[in-house]
């Protein structure tokens, strides 16, 4: 029953972590720190996690904080949740 | 293309261990690794127990709290508070019509101070050290706290609570205890030849390996999440279905109703307020609540929105929407606690979105940071939105790298108040103290050896909510197991629950759990609605009863990831009926339970102003009663149950 099994990377419906791969040091603290552990790491020794199911992320950014390497992640969140703002000075009421 | 075909043959990352069965024996198993689990863990193993905790996720980030945490609510007992634990209980209580779990609330209100003192010994930011807002009217001097909402009551605190999770994991191991993440636990196993009914121990199954777990204990507390994905779903995006992390479902709530452990108030639940997929960001748009109290707003046409007292007189500065009315002692949060707050208690708000539209205000609306005082500016953005649960990196980080300046810019506002979103009657959440176990002063459940805390125990809310009662539970399961001994398991449900769980991975095709979380849903919406009849929930729970025996067995997993994926969709069935079983057996409408029966229209008949309690006996579900105010005296009650606690925190 132990046999080997195969993964398929769900389809990027969302891209919600994206890796600097000159940054990345591929230590995996995020794929520790991830409660929904939607990472596995990359069967490739010091290369960035591989995100195996993107559409589960809750966008917490919890990798973030826990990555020792500046800028090495960015958290993505889905282009719909875009927010408006505006320059206050820029506007004559 | 290249790439893809790589990845089309991508191996499972983690060593299969489907056939293995760990046995693990322990003094305290703590189901759940959030705020309340780890505080549980924390108060056992202080106490020189075997402490076991099991959690799903991650410990060092896990749960609706993990993310961070921007205020630190009912600290009662801090060296500031102008009011009484007993005062502030008593207000949620009656904000609530009695609705709402006096024990629980009574324990966030005594202890949870101390529980902050500790989280700073532990290395957790609860105070401005920095020095950043010397001179704020919010900030007291001499102990450097920060305070919000009500400046003169000071009994919330701000906190620097991106820090909190880290350095509670950190504690419980310094500590000793025995951490297994990854681990769903998936079933109590009882002691049922005992009356009441003994919980023994748990199963689980590892998200990574497969790997089957039997945990014994002398005591057991549930500290996992409340239910949600019951009437919402994003089969797109499952992840931000709900207000909550996606794994945080209710596996609790589903476990214990089917060992038989007693709920109230599952009939309660409020048209959706959150969801990532449905709504922005929470406090990430323009809005005046919570994370964002008390932000100036103003319309499309740059008019400030005007902010009222509990009379509907405008304020005229920004200073008096911290302060209480003319005659009002006090006032929790902005508006109210409740939806329905009470005029006793009901705090400013800007005036309501119906009527500036009818004032001639236009939409959208903007939230007006520029033109705060700089110190509730920067308080806002860079404190509360930047400690706040999974707001740091997408909201605080996110939109200052994309340009935005607190100084400068005027934020939009979608929606009404701070939902940012409009849900539809029928599309609900457990939001606003929802339903869960009922607890005695002990925090026990109805079963021996089983008690529990945060969001599994009725009328819960907030971290130091789940923080207080966590220790609390800890410190009580703590004692009965020092007393009591380990009893020998009955391998038939063991046997039962790993057949149950390898049947979901057994075969080579069959039916996603999405699809299946998407079904519940709709029954749910359809039948378990906003307007509720007999006729509607039977037909509801039928519907869920063909799913559970005619669907569920279809269920199939192809790795250890997706095996609990799938068996968080039968919990959230679990949970379904149990939410459906109990809106069938009160018989009256309640307008701050949220419940509408058509068959019963009339309004909270004093004859129904009681918890009904459910709980499943022979598999059936047995209907109880309990006085609004089963609790009794607070502060007597809390010391008789509480003697060495009480003493210990005078003598420090």
């Amino acid at each position: 029953m132990n046999k080997k099994i195969y993964v398929d990377q769900e389809s990027r419906i969302v891209n919600p972590i994206i890796f600097d791969q000159n940054l990345c040091t591929g230590c995996n603290r995020c794929v520790e720190a991830c409660q929904v552990d939607l990472f596995i790491p990359n069967p490739e020794r010091k290369k960035p996690p591989i995100v195996l199911y993107p559409t589960e992320c809750w966008y917490c950014g919890c990798c973030v904080m826990e990555c020792p390497k500046p800028n090495a992640i960015k958290l993505n969140p889905p282009l719909m949740n875009q927010i408006y703002w505006k320059r206050k000075s820029e506007h004559k009421y | 293309m290249e790439e893809k075909l790589v990845l089309r043959e991508l191996e499972w990352a983690y060593p299969l261990r489907w056939d293995e069965i760990k046995e693990v024996s322990t003094d305290i198993l703590i189901l759940g690794g959030g705020i309340a689990g780890c505080w549980a863990a924390i108060a056992a193993a202080r106490k020189g127990l075997k402490t076991t905790l099991v959690e799903k996720g991650a410990t060092i980030r896990s749960g609706a709290g993990g993310s961070g945490c921007d205020h630190w609510e009912s600290a009662a007992t801090n060296p500031c508070s102008r009011v009484t634990p007993e005062e502030l209980t008593m207000a949620m209580i009656k904000d609530h019509n009695g609705y709402n779990n006096g024990i629980s609330h009574y324990i966030e209100c005594r202890e949870g101070y101390d529980r902050l003192l500790e989280l700073e010994k532990m290395g957790g930011k609860i105070r401005d050290t920095g020095n950043e807002f010397v001179g704020a009217e919010f900030r007291d001097e001499k102990t450097q706290f920060l305070f919000s909402y009500d400046y003169e009551n000071r009994f919330t605190l701000r906190v620097w609570g991106t820090t909190f999770k880290p350095a509670l994991y950190k504690e419980c191991k310094r500590l000793g205890v025995e951490i297994y993440d990854r681990v769903m636990a998936t079933s109590l196993i009882m002691d049922v030849n005992k009356q009441p009914s003994k919980v023994l121990g748990a199963t689980g199954v590892n998200g990574r390996t497969g790997r089957f777990f039997v945990f014994k204990s002398k005591a057991t507390i549930l500290c996992m999440a409340r239910p949600t994905r019951i009437w919402l779903f994003s089969l797109g995006l499952p992840g931000i279905s709900e207000f909550r992390p996606l794994q945080c479902m209710g596996d609790g709530h589903a476990m214990a109703w089917k060992a038989g452990v007693k709920f109230t108030m599952m009939e309660k639940s409020l048209r959706g307020q959150w969801s990532g997929d449905r709504s922005y960001p929470p406090y990430g748009t323009g809005n005046t609540h919570n994370t964002w109290y008390a932000c100036s707003m103003v319309d499309a046409d740059g008019k400030e929105i005007p902010w009222i007292d509990r009379d509907g007189n405008i304020l005229k500065s920004v200073s008096q929407r911290y302060r209480p009315s003319p005659g009002q002692k006090f006032f929790l949060k902005g508006g109210g606690e409740s939806e329905f707050p009470l005029y006793e208690y009901q705090g400013p708000d800007t005036l309501p979105v119906e009527k500036l539209l009818e004032n001639g205000y236009k939409l959208p609306f903007y939230a007006d940071l520029p033109s705060m005082p700089s110190h509730e500016r920067n308080v806002i953005w860079n404190l509360m939105v930047a400690q706040e649960g999974k707001s740091r990196i997408p909201i605080f980080q996110r939109y200052e790298e994309a340009g935005f300046v607190p100084e400068k810019d005027l934020l939009q506002s979608y929606g009404k108040g701070w939902t940012s979103a409009s849900f539809l009657p029928r599309e609900r959440q457990l939001f606003g103290t929802p339903g869960g176990i009922i607890n005695d002063w002990k925090l026990k459940t109805n079963l021996e050896g089983l008690y529990a805390a945060g969001d599994q125990l009725f009328a819960s809310d907030c971290n130091g909510h789940a923080a207080a009662t966590g220790y609390y539970a800890g410190r009580h399961a703590a004692d009965y197991a020092i007393q009591t001994s380990q009893s020998i398991l009955d391998n038939q449900q063991v046997e039962f629950e790993r057949r149950r769980i390898n049947s979901l991975t057994n075969k080579n095709e069959g039916l996603g759990w999405k699809e299946f979380n998407l079904a519940i849903t709709r029954i749910m919406q359809n039948y378990c609605g906003e307007i509720k009849s007999r006729e509607l929930l039977n037909i509801g729970l039928k519907l869920l009863e063909n799913l559970e025996t005619k669907e569920a067995p279809n269920l199939y997993a192809r790795n250890p990831h997706e095996l609990i994926r799938s068996l968080e969709v039968i919990n959230i069935l679990t949970n379904a009926k149990l939410i459906i079983n109990s809106c069938l057996v009160r018989k009256a409408s309640s307008k701050h339970l949220h419940f509408i029966r058509s068959d019963y229209p009339e309004m909270d008949p004093l004859e129904w102003h009681k918890f009904i309690t459910v709980k499943l006996e022979n598999n059936k579900v047995k209907v109880g009663k309990l006085p609004i105010d089963y609790y009794g005296s607070l502060k007597e009650n809390y010391e008789i149950y509480n003697e060495e606690y009480t003493k210990k925190r005078i003598i420090s």
